[in-house]
């Protein structure tokens, strides 16, 4: 098992759900009420030194309970190792802990999987689409909404 | 030998100092050898557009040389890139800036038609919010491809009646999409 996988899983024993490392990619899933205080322990443990979130986003598993799965990409700039850390997030209570307070760079990733996914960070400080506009209704991303459902500012209909 | 009525006994009076032809043909001429070009650019048609406008190909040998980054400035309104429904207010605003008489190229698949996006954020082609002059399909059109369309547009302008103008605002409005 790989070395990152190992450190958090002995940190943090219950909160880790399953863990793979395919292709070399260690990545482990969490619950989704620890996220902030794993994540805080990731970047500020000397062994990790996790001090850049890479790439925030999610995915939608119609179907599938938990439906969305918000996958956080880690980087060390100064230990030059990467980690995958995923949560699994309901459809009916769609939200999680903002992580902005750890990386600022969360704040712009958060608000584009809020825009297009619909799930709400708690703690994030300005929380509002950054991709489309305001008018929009809905969240285009989520395997519901209709292929062909137009929303134009001008012009006909569709 | 007395100057006739008739146009042809005109002509053969004055062959060496006048020639005759309509106000509409003159203006047309005029018109379509001094387009000035607002490029309204927001994808990788660009890229096709440097070349368009760049010494290898230069749109410069048909009088549409100078991009005027100011709309009111501009009678040529050529659309390069897909057009996603948050931008489409503002190509419309635009367009309505621009002083008549004025002409609208869409440049390029996405602008033509949507392209391959048919999804909920881009403007199945721009002629839903827009008259459109001339369409030149290609993902991205060959600077050929564009001249082509150039030249024919010029054909369109030649042949073009003072009566057309004004054509008047853009058709649609920013409708409110505020929740009630």
């Amino acid at each position: 098992m790989g070395k990152l996988i190992d450190m958090v899983r002995q940190k943090f024993p219950e909160a880790v759900l399953s863990s793979h490392e395919d292709f070399g990619d260690e990545t482990v899933t969490v619950q989704k009420e620890r996220i902030v205080e794993i994540m805080k322990w990731l970047r500020d443990n000397e062994e990790t030194a996790f001090n850049m979130l890479m790439d925030f986003t999610a995915v939608d598993y119609l179907g599938k309970e938990p439906r969305f799965e918000v996958v956080y990409h880690l980087y060390s700039v100064t230990l030059n190792h990467r980690f995958r850390v995923k949560a699994g997030v309901e459809e009916k209570d769609p939200t999680i802990n903002s992580v902005v307070p750890l990386w600022r760079a969360a704040d712009w990733l958060e608000r584009e999987v809020w825009d297009l996914y619909g799930i709400v960070f708690m703690g994030h400080p300005n929380l509002k689409r950054i991709l489309l506009y305001e008018e929009f209704e809905g969240h285009p991303l989520r395997k519901d909404y209709p292929i062909n459902k137009r929303q134009p500012l001008i012009g006909p209909d569709n | 030998m007395g100057i006739g009525t008739d146009r042809k006994s005109i002509e053969t009076a004055l062959s060496e100092s006048v020639i005759l032809t309509q106000v509409d043909k003159v203006i047309g001429w005029g018109r379509k050898y001094s387009f000035f070009l607002y490029p309204f650019i927001t994808a990788c048609c660009g890229m096709e557009f440097m070349s368009v406008a760049g010494p290898r190909y230069d749109i410069d040998r048909f009088g549409a040389a100078l991009p005027r980054f100011s709309p009111r400035q501009a009678d040529l309104l050529i659309v390069v890139g897909t057009i996603s429904h948050k931008q489409a207010p503002i190509l419309t605003k635009v367009y309505n800036q621009m002083t008549e008489p004025k002409w609208v190229f869409a440049y390029g698949a996405c602008v033509v038609s949507g392209g391959m996006y048919d999804n909920y954020s881009t403007v199945q082609g721009i002629d839903t919010i827009l008259p459109v002059d001339i369409y030149v399909p290609g993902c991205p059109p060959r600077p050929e491809m564009v001249f082509e369309g150039l030249m024919k547009l010029q054909d369109v302008v030649q042949q073009e009646r003072a009566a057309k103008w004004p054509r008047g605002e853009a058709p649609y409005k920013k409708r409110s999409l505020e929740k009630p």
